[in-house]
């Protein structure tokens, strides 16, 4: 038990880390995400086309070969950014993907009824999405944005590969240290647990709220 | 036109046309400036010279490539039946009757879903040696993508035995078979019809996962490709074309993942309707 009280500090940092991944990534996923699943539901064949693209590319490739291609593929051509910022980009695009397919799907879930009698108040394209369909529709994707969300969270592990320390790589590098992994890697894994089910809590409390009755 | 196309805008008058043609050119012109200014961006750099793209043209860097593809799909289908094995284990004790066998599945899977996979990777990799337990490097791969997939995979056995209506296994259990009879003879081969969609596309994750051999040096598909980077030096090509590689496999996978809930969707309208021909009718929930 030394090990791990006497490293909190490093991996209390690794985890601060993990959070400002997790927050700065989920933030920057949920606006881009936003923006391709309205392309992917708007009357412009080339938004529509251009939005598939994105998420069919983004979710069939690992998000470790697209960290690995950005972080040491971008100064190749002359794009330097910092370690955090770059893993913070790559996670949110890639995260992105995801939520637009929760989005389009939640846009689905939407009757058909209601979108009509929007256009028939004389709301356009954007009106009615804003106004009526998205609002109507985010009851339906808290759950799924959650999972993505706890999924995004558990994703920012990967940033340790290519040498952002986070949780997962302040534990492995204390566990190189004090050669004590079990407390390490328990207390790692219970610091993941936690985050997750208060995004868990979070997730139900936010959907009794937005459920809308019918 | 597909069913989100009709929720949010009418067959278009004249006006709306116009826009849509005004959108249509705008949005081109933005994508062709992204893509122009990644074009100038690489080749500005160098990235786009002949001789840099030119080794992915001949047979030996795409027979080592291939190799390390090879690797990846024998490290995800190993994984894939090993954790689909353990999900459905997970899954049956997670509907048992008996209170201590549901709440040790539930505990497996509510814990190791929330843990990252690389973490199991590095116990497996730090940790298990120092008890004496130092596996062979495909082992040290495969170990943890079950570990953590089972539980993922145990998630939608589990939606899918609950999918199955309960009058199946009243059925079965009042022509006399005992529990286990019914759910291997009625409830999971159902069920087990209704979640291959999921299965495929989890399997996609999985196959996604075994990236994570670039962590435990295991020569898949990812850690080929650094091993030919570090070798040939052309690092933005290799990682491009391993990319590019992973997409085409991936999104064959989709797919089919894709083509499977198309046709469960039809199959389980023409069970409700009762009748064997297809309707016409509009498809709301297929892109779901």
């Amino acid at each position: 038990m030394d090990a791990l009280s006497g490293n909190l500090p490093a991996l209390w940092d690794g985890l601060i880390v993990t959070l400002q991944l997790t927050l700065l990534a989920f933030a920057g996923a949920s606006v881009a995400g936003i923006l391709v699943a309205t392309a992917r539901v708007s009357p412009v064949p080339v938004l529509r086309a251009a939005g598939t693209v994105y998420v069919e590319t983004l979710q069939n490739i690992p998000l470790l070969v697209l960290l690995i291609l950005a972080v040491f593929g971008l100064p190749e051509i002359g794009v330097q950014a910092g370690l955090f910022t770059t893993a913070v980009v790559v996670i949110a695009l890639y995260q992105a993907a995801y939520i637009a397919e929760a989005l389009r799907s939640g846009i689905n879930s939407v009757p058909a009824g209601q979108g009509e009698a929007a256009r028939a108040l004389g709301l356009g394209f954007t009106g009615s999405l804003r106004h009526v369909v998205l609002p109507q529709s985010l009851g339906t994707v808290v759950q799924p944005l959650g999972n993505i969300f706890i999924m995004l969270t558990m994703n920012t592990s990967l940033a340790a590969a290519v040498g952002v320390v986070e949780l997962t790589a302040a534990a492995n590098r204390v566990n190189l240290i004090e050669a004590q992994p079990i407390p390490i890697f328990v207390g790692a894994g219970v610091a993941y647990m936690l985050l997750s089910s208060l995004v868990g809590f979070v997730t139900g409390v936010l959907e009794r709220r937005l459920a809308v009755h019918r | 036109m597909s069913a989100t196309s009709r929720l949010l805008f009418d067959e278009p008058g004249p006006r709306a046309r116009r826009g849509t043609r005004a959108a249509t050119l705008v949005s081109a012109l933005v994508l062709l400036a992204l893509a122009a200014l990644a074009v100038r961006q690489f080749a500005a750099n160098g990235q786009l010279d002949a001789a840099r793209w030119q080794p992915y043209a001949t047979w030996p860097m795409w027979r080592y490539l291939l190799g390390g593809l090879w690797s990846t799909l024998l490290a995800a289908v190993v994984s894939a039946a090993l954790a689909m094995a353990g999900g459905l284990l997970l899954a049956l004790g997670r509907v048992s009757p008996r209170r201590p066998v549901r709440w040790a599945a539930g505990t497996y899977v509510e814990v190791v879903r929330t843990i990252p996979a690389l973490l199991l990777v590095y116990v497996v990799l730090f940790a298990l040696p120092r008890y004496g337990l130092d596996l062979p490097l495909f082992w040290k791969l495969v170990v943890p993508l079950s570990v953590s997939n089972a539980a993922a995979f145990a998630e939608i056995f589990r939606a899918g035995i609950l999918s199955v209506e309960r009058g199946q296994s009243e059925a079965g259990l009042a022509i006399g078979l005992t529990r286990g009879q019914t759910m291997r003879l009625i409830v999971l081969p159902q069920a087990a019809r209704r979640v291959l969609p999921s299965i495929v596309s989890q399997s996609v994750g999985l196959l996604k996962d075994t990236s994570l051999g670039f962590v435990v040096s295991y020569a898949e598909l990812l850690y080929s490709g650094k091993v030919l980077a570090n070798y040939n030096h052309l690092l933005i090509q290799t990682y491009i074309v391993v990319a590019l590689v992973y997409l085409v496999v991936n999104a064959s996978l989709s797919k089919l993942a894709r083509t499977l809930e198309t046709r469960q969707a039809g199959a389980a309208r023409r069970a409700e309707a009762g009748a064997p021909k297809p309707p016409a009718a509009p498809e709301a929930a297929l892109h779901a």
